[in-house]
């Protein structure tokens, strides 16, 4: 008889547990917290058409943003980030992955803008904690000042020797979005980089 | 380490975000195939390697993957500007004697 193997997703950092390490002690100076199955899509298209700018609005409640390193955010818990001047990352809870990209492509029918959903590409990974900008100066070169690094801001940089889009979602937190195949050396350099302040895992 | 301003991300960056694309403003010839092998040679492999003043390409690799131009002294690192591709530098050999 033929056995039957359902379909099963794992996260990036399906491998490191983190459930399981997530009911242990809080009071580590970083939080990590795997956003895990994220709706991740990357939008392409001239910036200033009238018709990609409109579809996106309709379908996301939000245009895409024109300002260099900036992010809005649109409806449902989805947010715009400008990676580019020509390229977005639509970034969501993952109930909406299907739909998401759904909403996208017909509402991009007849403009220049094109879709395409890289959420199994990337790993998200979500910072917080009080020893978040001593991790973060240890990790990339970039100045993550608030007065340089403020909420709703989105820099392409550097993080240990790998390539990361830092997104400051708050005061008090950071989005880091790594490549997949990045994903267990950054949770690799996190855990030596917050090893003097103590890491605590989130779920 | 070089404090490099990009136009598409709209402000400075560590040269670490970055990878050097050698000379800018090298023109394709038109028509390769009328070209005698010495002058493709010359447009292939030969660079002016200057004392001094010197454009360069630079690519952001870890932030907007653009290629940009730099006007940057070779004597002093001195960055002069960053402008895009397909724009003409304000500072060349002859604004400089000018000044
Ligand atoms: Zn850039």
């Amino acid at each position: 008889m033929t056995q039957l193997t359902l379909p099963r997703a794992e996260s990036p950092l399906h491998h490191a547990d983190l459930p399981a390490l997530a009911g242990q002690d809080q009071k580590g100076g970083l939080i990590l917290r795997e956003e895990r199955f994220s709706a991740l899509v990357i939008l392409r298209g001239p910036d200033d058409d009238p018709g990609m700018r409109a579809g996106v609005e309709g379908a996301l409640g939000a245009a895409p943003p024109t300002e260099p390193c900036s992010s809005v955010l649109g409806d449902d818990g989805t947010r715009l980030l400008r990676i580019t001047p020509d390229e977005w990352l639509v970034f969501g809870p993952g109930t909406q992955r299907q739909d998401l990209m759904s909403r996208l492509r017909s509402a991009l029918q007849g403009t220049p803008g094109r879709v395409v959903d890289v959420s199994s590409g990337y790993a998200c990974l979500h910072l917080s904690g009080e020893a978040l900008a001593d991790v973060l100066k240890k990790s990339t070169s970039y100045d993550v000042h608030m007065r340089n690094f403020p909420p709703g801001k989105v820099v392409g940089t550097t993080f240990g020797k790998g390539q990361a889009y830092m997104l400051r979602t708050d005061a008090d937190s950071v989005l880091v979005i790594v490549r997949r195949s990045f994903a267990d050396y950054t949770w690799l350099w996190l855990q030596a980089a917050a090893e003097e302040y103590g890491l605590s895992i989130a779920g | 380490m070089l404090n490099i301003y990009c136009p598409h991300c709209g402000e400075h960056r560590s040269e670490e975000e970055f990878h050097y694309a050698g000379e800018a403003h090298i023109p394709r010839p038109e028509n390769p195939a009328e070209l005698s092998d010495e002058a493709w040679g010359d447009y292939l492999f030969f660079r002016r390697n200057p004392r001094g003043l010197h454009h360069e390409q630079w690519y952001h690799a870890t932030g907007c993957r653009r290629f940009f131009n730099v006007a940057r002294d070779t004597v002093t690192y001195e960055i002069h500007e960053s402008y895009p591709m397909g724009a003409r530098p304000s500072v060349s050999r002859d604004s400089e004697e000018a000044a």
